[in-house]
């Protein structure tokens, strides 16, 4: 038991192998290219929407399709029901979530210049929870719109969570759900670090680095 | 190394790649097609309607622009199913979509209830549409209309001196440097001035104008007139290719007189041959620039006893209606109402008849061109030529009112002209009396050769009967086989005139202002949110800048004392299609529409006191019935 840990910590401590290190640098390369595309997109589509109305959640802005119009017109029916008003400044996720993402890079580029397996374990590990919390905040937040209505507004409904994942019909919308681009580079990216850590098991500890 | 390169770089590459093929990943909705259902039936009618239906959801290849002749409006259908789309009010107010109620509208309307709509014209560039504006003339009041496809609405309304009846208007140059105006029944000139019919021939005078228009905005102003004699002038075109830089007007009543009680049908028939009028527009417009102009009344009169080369008249069978330039430029065709002949001219040897001076006659300074000089063709049509159209594949198609019916015939060049009859190659009856016709495109240089609308005046019997007054028929009609086939019946208000047929994809529309779009003029009195709103009293004029969205107005009460001036501002701060609010004030005799992103500015005097509701009159929403407010008046 105790060889066992001991032989892990040994491996853990161990510098970063060749191609480790470079699987890590394309792995921080890529990481800010989640910028560029949003992380989430719902789509409602109703009889009178056929072409349907598009929310865009990027790590730092929430965007309406059709020229950002879309976000008006979602408040605009969100109104009627007396659901708060999506507002890109409400939303503090936009603020940290980039921040962070930006740390994670640093932190990656880190391990491949002067890292060990261990450092490449912490910043996956970080990485995941980052990426669970995120997925929490944005299914409370959901909750919270959906829940906190307006007890005088014009139309009367019962508290409802719109789909985080998936498909749901919300009164007469259609709405699905899913991860954009943005997670899928994160995921690119969380996959590029297993990889890196596993050539680094792999690799000889005694070979030169 | 090398084996690294070997192992690693295939797992790098496929990383990013999934990377770069997420990023551009986009599963948008596809667009509905354009186009009805195509397809060969079993019968003729089975045929005919698969070949214009178009199924629910699915879109018009073509857009059709009618004219609504005394309706002062533009009627908008799509093409093959003939479906009324939408109307354009131009000369005539119209609450449907507040024109004439607001500020800007009414101002351009200049106080008349009404105009006489008859030619549209596309912009044009090298001869095609270009699907920027449309122009659409006045028959009855001396003006002309632009109307921008962009939004499909009027931005302007020119009204030109001296113009009597508007008709030979609205023909525009194949790179819309001008579009024509002229006159059709002839007064005294200066317009304005008084003198008896008995002295028609000396007193009274016909004029037509060039009216030039920004490239870059359409805007027109008034570039030449011509005074003319006395006569009629009716329909015009403008020439392309080898004609281009010529304006064509035909004309009746050359024997110029009204004689009281002599019936002008009959005085204004008398002589063989009428003309055709062409105007040389750029030495037209270089005769202005060089100072040659008189100006009265504000407009730069050109007289051509005194300029010369601006202006030659053609013989043409008597009571002519259409003259219209076949899209290579060169021919150029005249029909005479009374004549069962349509006649063809060569515009080259019309130009060597002009360089030869090969003249019969001049008439007030305007030389007249040997007919037999400038004469390619008649072409025995059939009875009542009007108007003229082209498929693009060297045939035309003319409208026979008195036969009720559209001839095909042979463009030049012809093999045989001893025997003419063999160049008329088909004929169709239309229900009933077809004034003009229009095909796709046809107009202009590249015409499509598909479909051809025969606008017929009488429609009797062929629709559920609705009294007496008969609407206006318009029969759609096959065109791209050896025979025309008849496919559709389509009835509209009255009264079109002329119509133009566009291909759909010409025309890019807008169907949102949206706020940052700065392509359109800025409104200075426009509130994007409740906190922009006001309402400020200054003396007794109370000005309110009010917003609209679904489903309120702000503000919702306007407070005011009677005899007040108040001045509202909507806008209708939506950015999403469709989303139209109306904002009628009861008993005012006020009714905005505002689209989404526009701003409309209504000016009236608070006349009556009492309490006037105001509400949303274009349905917006589910809490539509809910739009309303109060305009309080002390």
């Amino acid at each position: 038991m105790k060889d066992y840990f001991y032989g892990i910590t040994k491996k853990l401590i161990q510098p970063l192998s060749i191609k480790s290190r470079v699987v890590t640098i394309v792995a921080a390369l890529i990481l800010p290219l989640s910028f560029l595309a949003p992380l989430w997109h719902m789509t409602f589509v109703a009889q009178q929407y056929p072409e349907g109305l598009n929310l865009y959640i990027y790590s730092h802005a929430l965007v309406g399709g059709n020229d950002g119009n879309d976000l008006t017109e979602i408040n605009v029916l969100n109104h009627y029901i007396g659901m708060r008003e999506l507002a890109p400044e409400d939303f503090n996720e936009l603020k940290w979530i980039p921040l962070i993402i930006g740390g994670l890079m640093l932190l990656t580029l880190r391990a491949a210049a002067i890292g060990t397996l261990g450092s490449l374990v912490d910043v996956f590990v970080m990485s995941s929870y980052f990426g669970l919390f995120s997925l929490w905040s944005f299914w409370y937040k959901m909750n919270l719109y959906g829940r906190e209505l307006d007890p005088t507004a014009a139309v009367k409904v019962d508290p409802f969570m719109p789909p985080v994942f998936g498909y749901e019909l919300v009164g007469q919308f259609h709405v699905w759900s899913y991860p954009a681009a943005g997670s899928y580079v994160m995921t690119a990216f969380g996959l590029l670090l297993l990889l890196a850590m596993y050539l680094s098991w792999r690799s000889d500890p005694r070979a030169p680095v | 190394m090398k084996r690294m390169q070997k192992s690693l770089w295939p797992i790098v590459a496929v990383a990013v790649l999934v990377t770069l093929v997420a990023l551009v990943a986009n599963c948008g909705p596809k667009p509905p097609q354009r186009g009805g259902a195509r397809g060969a039936g079993g019968s003729d009618q089975a045929s005919a309607a698969l070949a214009t239906y178009v199924a629910p959801g699915d879109l018009d290849e073509y857009y059709l622009f009618y004219s609504g002749g005394h309706s002062g409006q533009i009627f908008v259908a799509g093409i093959p199913s003939m479906r009324h789309i939408t109307t354009i009010p131009v000369f005539t107010p119209y609450p449907g979509t507040g024109y004439g109620f607001d500020d800007e509208s009414k101002k351009m309307l200049g106080g008349y209830l009404w105009g006489d709509s008859h030619h549209p014209g596309f912009s044009e560039t090298g001869g095609d549409y270009d699907g920027r504006w449309l122009f659409i003339n006045d028959n009855a009041n001396g003006r002309i209309a632009r109307i921008d496809l962009r939004d499909f609405k009027v931005k302007q309304i020119l009204k030109v001196p001296h113009i009597s009846a508007n008709h030979g208007s609205s023909f525009v140059t194949p790179n819309s440097e001008m579009v024509t105006m002229a006159t059709r029944m002839s007064v005294p000139f200066p317009g304005g001035t008084y003198a008896d019919v008995t002295e028609y021939a000396e007193k009274y005078q016909g004029i037509v104008a060039g009216i030039k228009l920004d490239p870059d905005s359409g805007d027109m102003s008034l570039g030449f007139e011509i005074l003319v004699p006395p006569f009629d002038y009716d329909l015009g075109d403008a020439g392309k290719g080898p004609s281009e830089g010529y304006l064509f007007w035909t004309c009746y009543n050359s024997e110029r007189e009204f004689i009281e009680g002599g019936k002008l049908e009959v005085t204004a028939s008398q002589r063989d041959k009428d003309y055709i009028l062409m105007v040389d527009w750029r030495a037209a417009s270089a005769a202005v620039a060089g100072g040659q102009a008189e100006n009265v009344g504000g407009a730069p009169v050109l007289y051509p006893d005194k300029v010369s080369d601006i202006a030659w008249y053609i013989p043409l069978a008597k009571s002519p209606h259409g003259v219209d330039v076949a899209p290579s430029g060169r021919w150029i065709v005249g029909s005479g109402k009374l004549s069962p002949t349509t006649t063809v001219y060569d515009i080259e040897k019309v130009k060597k008849a002009i360089a030869e001076k090969d003249f019969s006659d001049t008439i007030d300074g305007i030389p007249v061109l040997k007919y037999e000089s400038v004469r390619e063709a008649e072409v025995p049509v059939g009875l009542g030529p009007l108007h003229t159209q082209f498929d693009g594949r060297g045939y035309a198609y003319t409208s026979l009112f008195v036969e009720s019916a559209v001839a095909k015939w042979k463009l030049p060049p012809y093999d045989d002209p001893s025997n003419m009859e063999q160049y008329v190659v088909d004929k169709i009856p239309v229900s009933y009396n077809i004034g003009h016709l229009v095909t796709a495109e046809g107009d202009s240089v590249s015409p499509d050769g598909n479909y051809l609308v025969a606008l017929n005046k009488l429609s009797k019997g062929r629709h559920l009967s609705v009294g007496p007054s008969i609407p206006e028929s318009a029969q759609l009609i096959d065109i791209s086989g050896e025979k025309m086939k008849l496919l559709y019946d389509a009835f509209t208000e009255p009264e079109p005139h002329y119509a133009l047929i566009i291909k759909a994809d010409k025309i890019n529309t807008v169907e949102v202002y949206k706020k940052d779009d700065d392509t359109w003029p800025k409104n200075e009195d426009a509130v994007w949110s409740v906190e922009e709103t006001k309402i400020e009293r200054n003396g007794s004029t109370v000005e309110v800048w009010m917003m609209a969205v679904r489903s309120y107005f702000a503000p919702d009460v306007i407070r005011v004392n009677k005899g007040d001036t108040v001045i509202i501002h909507v806008t209708n701060i939506e950015q999403t299609r469709d989303e139209l609010h109306g904002f009628a004030i009861d008993d005012y005799n006020i009714n905005l529409v505002i689209d989404p992103g526009e701003t409309k500015t209504v000016t009236f005097t608070a006349e009556k006191s009492g309490v006037f509701a105001f509400y949303c009159t274009n349905f917006c929403s589910a809490l539509h019935q809910e739009m309303q407010g109060y305009l309080l008046v002390k």
